[in-house]
């Protein structure tokens, strides 16, 4: 069964206010789709960890929030993009509490255990792309 | 500039965190509290976060921190009110809330605030004189 995309929305991630407003659509998306309190927590927090790590590290970005169905199943999916200096070693960057920045190092692997599936694509010198997807 | 309000209650400081805080909004609370604890000579301090919706390892970082640093300035620090699916998503997150006191409701924190401050009396750790 293809998946098949019901409706996609893009903010863009400039400032920290864009980080809430993310937080908000996918909260927003996720209660339509009818998710489960906890699941709804886990998708808008692995959320907030990607819109930050866009604009922290790859100088601000997208957020494109789509609904996605699959036969009778039906998701969430956001991708995060940015033209930033990207990541050179991604295998470092997806290790619990390796960090470059301020953080803790917890944003891509804590984002990539909250979602059902994660994709990371990132080149130096050219940016970064990351999706997150969570299934009802 | 938004502000969340710290209320003063005998020696203790209450913050309520009511909105979804933006990150600076989240680092300008920070710098209030140390300020207001020294201030008003503060010997607990007690957050609640009953009305968050999340709690991602940046606001995680944070509380951690504002305990830490209220250590130093010689006050306890209580968060109370986390909802159950912020506990469950702050475990998978593997986000290290160690070090930070938590209970249920505003209640049993003010009671666990008196508790930590009279444990601190008693072990002659702190050179305050009650």
């Amino acid at each position: 069964m293809a998946i098949r995309v019901v409706s996609a929305e893009s903010l863009p991630i400039r400032v920290s206010d864009d980080v809430v407003l993310v937080r908000q659509l996918v909260r927003k998306k996720s209660v339509v789709l009818g998710f489960g309190l906890v699941d709804q927590t886990k998708v808008v927090t692995a959320s907030s960890e990607l819109a930050r790590n866009t604009l922290d590290y790859g100088g601000g970005g997208t957020a494109l929030v789509e609904v996605l169905e699959n036969g009778a199943r039906s998701g969430v999916r956001i991708t995060f993009e940015d033209q930033g200096p990207g990541i050179p070693d991604i295998d470092l960057a997806l290790t619990d509490g390796y960090t470059t920045g301020n953080g803790m190092g917890l944003g891509l692997s804590g984002a990539k255990r909250l979602s059902h599936e994660f994709e990371l694509w990132s080149k130096p010198g050219e940016g970064t792309r990351v999706s997150i997807l969570r299934w009802k | 500039m938004e502000r969340i309000p710290i209320l003063k209650m005998g020696a203790f400081l209450l913050v309520t965190i009511q909105v979804d805080m933006h990150d600076r909004l989240a680092l300008s609370l920070q710098d209030d509290l140390t300020g207001q604890i020294v201030k008003h000579r503060a010997h607990g301090v007690l957050i609640d976060i009953s009305a968050l919706e999340i709690v991602d390892s940046f606001i995680g970082r944070m509380l951690a921190s504002i305990a830490s640093m209220a250590h130093l300035l010689d006050a306890e620090t209580v968060v109370v009110g986390m909802q159950p699916a912020v506990a469950i998503t702050l475990v998978e997150l593997g986000l290290p809330m160690k070090g930070i006191r938590t209970a249920l409701d505003v209640e049993k924190g003010m009671a666990a605030l008196h508790n930590a401050i009279w444990e601190a009396g008693q072990d002659g750790d702190s050179g305050r004189i009650r």
